[in-house]
């Protein structure tokens, strides 16, 4: 029940605070209010309708990074 | 230009997709094995990691890693499916609401084949209730507003995660003016039920993997009494299998080194104070009360309430109904399940006299339910 949706924002409406999102291709509309300080261009992750929070990609690609030089370490020995 | 921004944009998909790739996850695979191998000898036997999210569960059935994993931990579900917790006398409600004149029943769809005492919503429809399935709370509102003279309650069930958009959509039809929306708030919170299991239950759990989108919410924090508590790690993650092998490394990791921590592998979504606008929703719509939970019974403080000045939209005050003392099966053995103490195979109605088109308990009937996703994809 708690499945979250990765997506891109689009388009942001301030009137009603809803922000276009185009989750791997498919778009729509969702519920910003929790994620007051969202801008166009930020990952978002969608649950039942609204954003819950925003994704920090350039954390997403610090974590593979560091898996790959630990197990670079390790399969080297 | 056009070519360069869609460059780009495949370039931030893959970067996400990465926590699915396979090679990848098949080194922390060998990681996790090496140290599990490890793990075993130091205790004389595999370790109980639990899984406290319907996600997780079905996240390590459908990728496999159930399997991969199983001679090297005990992997558990504990009570992490909120259709799954819903006590008897709650689903009795929803059935009794939804045979009164007038009233179209909202939900999710995961609630529409969970069975009460002597019926369930799908069974109620096929005999003329009017029950409708929603994506989205916000959905129901709308449907409200298009549909003035039926009176719409909406079943608030979920956690953390779900409770700030039920909230939300009361917002919405205030907003609206409507007069024809109601909730009726069955939402639990998960640290009180971790620490009645963790007090009452007998079982060992040596560490949990903590529900991501909970925590996205309540941030890490929330869940730092586990170590400092209960003296048992824990680890918030996603919900990829590089996500769910790197919750097991970091248990093991911790485990083999005498640590025992709160750790947040799902940085890229959980902030460890959580999202503040969120927590700041739920304490202005809800009180936080007792809740009766399947298998774990009353726990004090482990649910919301819509708080009194939002009665007109509280459909358990607008629109009460009585109803019998809750009649429950016998030989199900969810509540052994919902607490780790049993696997869903140990339950001698698994997959006989109770199978998904033929359900026993919720376990069963949710998609998220753990005798349910063994069935689907674990049982050989
Ligand atoms: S297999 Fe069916 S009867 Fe047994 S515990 Fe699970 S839901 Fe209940």
């Amino acid at each position: 029940m708690c499945l979250g949706v990765p997506g891109k924002v689009v388009m942001i409406s301030n009137e009603n605070r809803t922000a276009l999102v185009d989750s791997f291709g498919v778009p729509r509309w969702v519920g910003i209010t929790l994620v007051p300080d969202v801008e166009v261009d930020d990952y978002v992750l969608v649950h039942a309708g609204y954003a819950l929070e925003k994704i920090d990609e350039g954390d997403a690609e610090e974590r593979i990074k560091l898996w790959d030089e630990v197990l670079e370490v390790e399969e080297e020995k | 230009m056009g070519k360069r921004i869609l460059k780009k944009e495949e370039e931030e998909r893959a970067r996400l997709l990465m926590y699915r790739d396979r090679q990848l996850s098949r080194r922390i695979l060998q990681r996790v094995k090496r140290k599990g191998q490890e793990l075993r000898e130091k205790l004389g036997k595999s370790p109980v990691f639990m899984e406290v999210c319907g996600t997780h569960t079905v996240a390590f059935s459908k990728t496999g890693l159930r399997k991969a994993l199983e001679d090297l931990i005990d992997l558990r579900s504990g009570p992490g499916c909120p259709v799954c917790v819903i006590d008897y006398g709650d689903m009795d409600k929803i059935i009794a609401l939804s045979r009164l004149e007038n009233v179209t029943i909202g939900t999710f769809g995961d609630m529409f084949r969970v069975p009460g005492s002597h019926s369930s919503l799908e069974q109620e429809k096929a005999l003329g209730s009017r029950v409708k399935v929603f994506y989205s709370p916000s959905d129901a509102v709308q449907w409200a507003e298009k549909n003035p003279c039926h009176q719409l309650i909406f079943i608030g069930v979920g956690f953390e995660t779900t409770a700030p958009m039920v909230a939300l959509s009361l917002q919405e039809a205030e907003d609206k003016g409507l007069k024809n929306f109601s909730v009726l708030s069955l939402h639990k919170l998960v640290p009180p039920a971790l620490r009645t299991l963790l007090t009452d239950c007998d079982l060992k759990v040596d560490g949990f993997i903590l529900p991501g989108h909970v925590s996205a919410v309540i941030g890490r924090e929330a869940f730092d009494f586990l170590s400092q508590e209960f003296s048992t790690p824990g680890v918030v993650a996603g919900f990829e299998p590089v996500d769910l092998l790197g919750a097991i490394d970091n248990l093991m990791g911790q485990m083999l080194e005498g640590a025992c921590q709160v750790d947040n592998n799902y940085t890229r979504v959980v902030r460890d104070q959580g999202n503040r606008t969120a927590q700041r929703v739920i304490k202005e719509f809800y009180d936080v009360v007792e809740k009766s939970w399947r298998g774990l019974g009353n726990i004090p403080y482990s649910g919301l309430d819509l708080k009194e000045d939002l009665k007109k939209f509280d459909a358990s005050k607008r629109f009460p109904v009585e109803i019998s003392t809750p009649n429950i099966p016998q030989e199900c053995r969810c509540e052994d399940v919902l607490t780790g103490k049993i696997v869903p195979h140990q339950c001698h109605l698994f997959g006989k006299e109770c199978k998904p088109q033929k359900p026993v308990g919720t376990c069963m009937v949710s998609p998220e339910g753990a005798c349910g996703v063994h069935y689907q994809y674990d049982n050989n």
